[in-house]
């Protein structure tokens, strides 16, 4: 592709500029802290499990699966699972949601679940996603993990495990990139 | 995910072939809940259906009903002899009726073809056709697309030959609309008698030949003979039938060797289909059955949460 | 009833009159005294001697200046369904009358299919003391051609010709067996009166309930195929060859009838034949789509392929369709709003038939003229009726209708009980702006150019509108 010899700034940057709030580095010691934090509360991997949100949360739980083996020299079961079909707004959008499979391969009662996902936002995920992990078993506690905290909870919900909280305006969008989907890790936030 | 093209589910011939990629895919993943201790998700939780049987039906009826129960969606289920309906009262009145009750969804069985065109018409929420008369059945080819797919993967290019009374049989409408949108090769079979008048305009070709019509079919479709409308018009005698339209073995070796056997049931053993070939290794006839629910919980799912869709006219 | 709209006196001014009896086409003043055509002016010299004599010697009298306007002779329906006696809640004989006159008609003609049936003398003796008491459109029912219309045994046709019957038919439930159709064509014949013969195998139709084809099948629906008019049709016209009697083709449908009955006709057979204005303009291809399953659509014979359509428009041309009849059959919404196979058959027509007529003129189907006698004096001369004509020194029978007036059909304000029309929805172009028949001003249209005083210029300001019409 030829460049624009007219245009000096790059694509897509005409509006308000993205503000970089983790970069791959970041990305990499938030997580790797995160497993570290993970096996401490739990005092190792017994009955251990994470279980990753469609669809980030889901490269994010591999990323921590992988952490943890290269700590303890094990790593915990891993499942996905997709919400879609426990939303609380399914009236209000303009496309369907992709519903994606929910693979969770091992039985859920009496483990420690650890839940991830990339943002915390309203809690409204979490929730639903809560709902379709006790649909699937009865687990002794379910924590919850995250990269970032963005706040403005709609419900009573926090994070045991948090990468980095971020103030953010309501009307501001988080994106979380990642190696596996985008080609780098970086966290950057858009008006 | 695009939203279905339709308002309503009145029949296959209007929907888009985009429409019924989204609603098979859809139903994989419903598919999977079944497959849980707990078969149930929240996604309905809340909505209202009224399942309309004006015909008699157990089949299609319990598969409705329990895909709206999976879905978390209440059901009031009126059959054809519990309603007011056998009192005089007219389906216009039944569906101004029903109305009152706020349902998020009507599904109707009616032995008229085009009632459920009728209420769609008048009523604001979707309206699922759930078999009319000998119009359409099109949950019933959805999920018979669903298990061939299954079974051999896309279904364009495929010959599917589909053997019986064509002309009073609704599977086969909605059959011929799904594969041809979907780019099969559909041939008719059976006695003139039972071959609709110019249906070759349905882009099907026709034969009068079982031989032919199996000759390296990928998929074979049987439709159930409606004894009850009495042999003597449209074939002579059921022996007579069974002799030169019943599938049995020694004709299916004509069809391909990963021939796929479909049956919309009730089955009569015997008559259209042997039961060795019923029951045997090339019958997908009890998947179709799992796959219905899937199916019918993915346009439940679809037309009641379609995006834009209250209210809309599409 | 304003006594305005009775025995009128009326100058109708610079009309285009299409006569098709002195086959006149140009332009014309009418001078119409106390209901009665008193002087045709076709020349320019003419009208202006009739204006100046009429502003002279009646300066009260009525002026419609009708410069753009048509004037047909009062147009006739061989085949209509008023429903009275007996089904008076889908029409009346008054409010039949009221929905012909709105569609410029002044004579029609009722079918036997009433509760009674009419079948004897009595029946019809009841019907024209009713349409008697509705004046401004005549009524001349057709009687019965079998008791009750039950195809066993011939009516009393002789004593209900007395009554006024002015042809016999059992439509809507037609003769199956030939041997008393022969009979009823050699009896009607004794007395010179038309069969109409609603030709369908009853048993070829089934149970089917719209045009057998592609559509039918696509829809799931019983067909009624093109054979079952035409094997009928065909045993009729060699009936009326064995009896030499006069058979009259009822809503012909399909391109197989028209052939039937251009070869009888060229065999010089007494056969004629009408069509359906709905026929003529619709195929089954409508219940195909938006109209799916919709019984607006749903009547007998049902709205046939294209190439039937065709034919029919070609047989109109040529005159193997004599007429254009509209074979009105109202019925309830109740009637109607049912699964599409349970629904009674039938549509309106009477007050859309005009405009459906001026369709196929502007389509190029019918020149003006052809559609003036395919409307009047064609139908009328086929049942012997004193109708289609403009003649001085005659009561006046006209229709003045104006082509470019622009319309949607809007069933609800039909002049009928019933809203089953077929062109629900429709643009026209031209509609009946008057009608006049009998003495008496039938019709006017809110819309139609008012009439004025002739003391008034035209146009002025001060123009009366003809109340209570």
């Amino acid at each position: 592709m030829t460049s624009d010899p007219i245009r000096n700034s790059a694509p897509g940057t005409t509006g308000p500029t993205p503000r970089l709030v983790l970069n791959g580095d970041d990305v990499r010691r938030a997580l790797a802290r995160i497993a570290h934090e993970i096996l401490e509360h739990n005092r190792g991997l017994n009955d251990l499990a994470l279980v990753g949100v469609r669809t980030r949360g889901v490269t994010i739980a591999q990323r921590l699966q992988a952490e943890i083996r290269r700590i303890e020299n094990e790593s915990p079961p891993l499942g996905t699972i997709d919400i879609t079909l426990y939303r609380d707004d399914l009236d209000h959008h303009l496309e369907h949601p992709e519903l994606r499979s929910t693979d969770i391969p091992f039985d859920l009662t009496g483990r420690h679940v650890v839940l991830v996902d990339d943002v915390l936002f309203t809690g409204r995920t979490v929730r639903a996603a809560m709902d379709a992990l006790v649909d699937f078993g009865r687990p002794r506690t379910i924590q919850l993990a995250v990269l970032i905290d963005r706040g403005h909870r709609e419900l009573p919900i926090k994070a045991d495990y948090v990468g980095k909280n971020i103030p953010t305006a309501p009307s501001e969008q988080v994106h979380v990139r990642l190696v596996e989907e985008d080609g780098a890790d970086e966290v950057v936030v858009t008006a | 995910m695009p939203a279905l093209s339709q308002r309503h589910l009145l029949g296959i011939e209007p929907l888009l072939p985009g429409d019924i990629r989204t609603i098979v895919e859809t139903a994989k993943s419903m598919k999977s809940i079944s497959k849980r201790a707990i078969k149930k998700v929240p996604a309905l939780r809340g909505k209202t259906i009224v399942n309309l049987f004006l015909e008699p039906s157990t089949r299609t009826r319990s598969s409705f009903e329990i895909a709206a129960k999976r879905l978390s969606a209440d059901t009031l289920t009126l059959s054809g002899t519990g309603t007011s309906l056998s009192k005089g009262e007219t389906l216009m009145d039944t569906a101004r009726n029903l109305e009152a009750m706020a349902p998020d969804a009507i599904v109707i069985r009616h032995s008229a073809s085009g009632a459920p065109h009728m209420l769609a018409r008048i009523l604001e929420p979707p309206v699922i056709n759930a078999g009319d008369g000998s119009h359409e059945h099109p949950t019933q080819a959805l999920l018979d697309l669903m298990t061939v797919e299954e079974r051999k993967g896309p279904v364009k290019g495929f010959k599917v030959a589909i053997v019986g009374d064509i002309a009073h049989s609704r599977v086969a409408r909605s059959n011929i609309f799904t594969l041809t949108k979907m780019g099969a090769l559909v041939w008719l079979c059976g006695p003139a008698t039972m071959i609709p008048r110019e249906v070759e305009q349905l882009g099907a070709r026709v034969t009068n030949s079982m031989d032919e019509a199996l000759e390296g079919a990928d998929v074979v479709m049987m439709l159930r003979i409606q004894l009850e409308r009495g042999s003597g018009s449209l074939f002579p005698s059921v022996p007579e039938y069974a002799a030169t339209y019943g599938l049995n073995r020694a004709r299916l070796k004509r069809a391909k060797r990963d021939v796929v056997v479909l049956h919309p049931g009730p089955i009569n053993r015997g008559i259209e289909i042997a039961s060795d070939v019923a029951d045997g290794e090339f019958s997908v006839i009890l998947d179709q059955v799992e796959n219905g629910v899937a199916v019918r919980m993915a346009l439940l799912y679809l037309l009641i949460t379609r995006p834009e869709g209250r209210g809309g006219t599409a | 009833m304003s006594t305005e709209t009775a025995n009128p006196t009326l100058l109708i001014d610079g009309c285009r009159l299409v006569d098709p009896e002195t086959r006149y086409d140009g332009p014309a003043g009418l001078w119409i005294e106390r209901g009665e055509l008193k002087k045709i002016a076709r020349t320019e010299t003419e009208r202006q001697a009739l204006r100046a004599r009429v502003a002279a010697t009646a300066p009260e009298a009525l002026r419609l200046e009708a410069d753009g306007l048509l004037v047909f002779p009062g147009l006739v329906d061989l085949h209509v369904h008023l429903r009275e006696p007996g089904f008076e809640y889908k029409e009346t004989i008054r409010t039949g009358c009221e929905a012909a006159a709105r569609g410029g008609f002044t004579a029609i003609c009722c079918m036997a299919n009433t509760n009674p049936v009419n079948d004897c003398r009595a029946v019809t003796e009841f019907i024209c003391a009713r349409a008697a008491e509705v004046s401004g459109v005549a009524v001349h029912p057709i009687g019965a051609i079998s008791k009750g219309l039950e195809g066993k045994e011939l009516a009393e046709i002789a004593e209900m010709k007395k009554g006024g019957i002015v042809a016999v038919s059992d439509d809507g439930r037609p003769v199956a067996d030939s041997a008393l159709m022969r009979r009823a064509l050699e009896y009607a014949r004794t007395f010179d009166l038309r069969v109409v013969s609603h030709a369908e195998d009853k048993a070829l139709a089934g149970s089917g309930c719209m045009h057998e084809g592609a559509v039918s099948t696509r829809l799931g629906l019983e067909g009624i195929p093109a054979e079952a008019e035409e094997i009928m049709v065909a045993r009729d016209i060699h009936l009326a060859a064995l009896t030499g009697a006069r058979l009259h083709i009822a809503h012909v449908s399909t391109a197989g009838s028209v052939e039937l009955v251009r070869r009888a006709k060229e065999k010089g057979l007494d056969v004629t034949a009408e069509a359906a204005p709905h026929h003529l303009l619709l195929t089954d291809e409508v219940l195909g789509g938006s109209g799916a399953y919709d019984t607006r659509y749903k009547m007998n014979p049902p709205l046939r392929a294209s190439r039937d359509m065709d034919a029919l428009r070609r047989g109109l041309q040529d005159g193997t369709i004599d007429c254009i009849a509209t074979d009105h059959a109202p019925h309830s919404e109740d009637d109607k709003n049912v699964e599409f196979h349970r629904a009674p058959f039938g549509v309106v027509g009477l007050e859309t038939a005009l405009a459906a007529g001026l369709s196929l003129v502007r389509s190029g189907t019918l020149s003006l003229a052809q559609l003036a006698e395919r409307m009047s004096l064609g139908p009328a001369r086929l049942f012997g009726l004193p109708h289609g004509r403009i003649a001085e020194g005659r009561p006046i029978s006209l229709a003045v209708i104006d082509p470019n007036h622009k319309w949607t059909v809007d069933a609800r304000r039909f002049r009928s009980k019933s809203r089953n029309s077929a062109f629900e929805g429709w643009t026209f172009e031209g509609d009946v702006a008057y009608t006049l028949a009998q003495r008496r001003l039938s019709y006017a249209a809110e819309w139609a150019r008012p009439l004025t005083a002739i003391s008034e210029p035209a146009g002025a300001p001060t123009q009366r509108r003809i109340a209570g019409v």
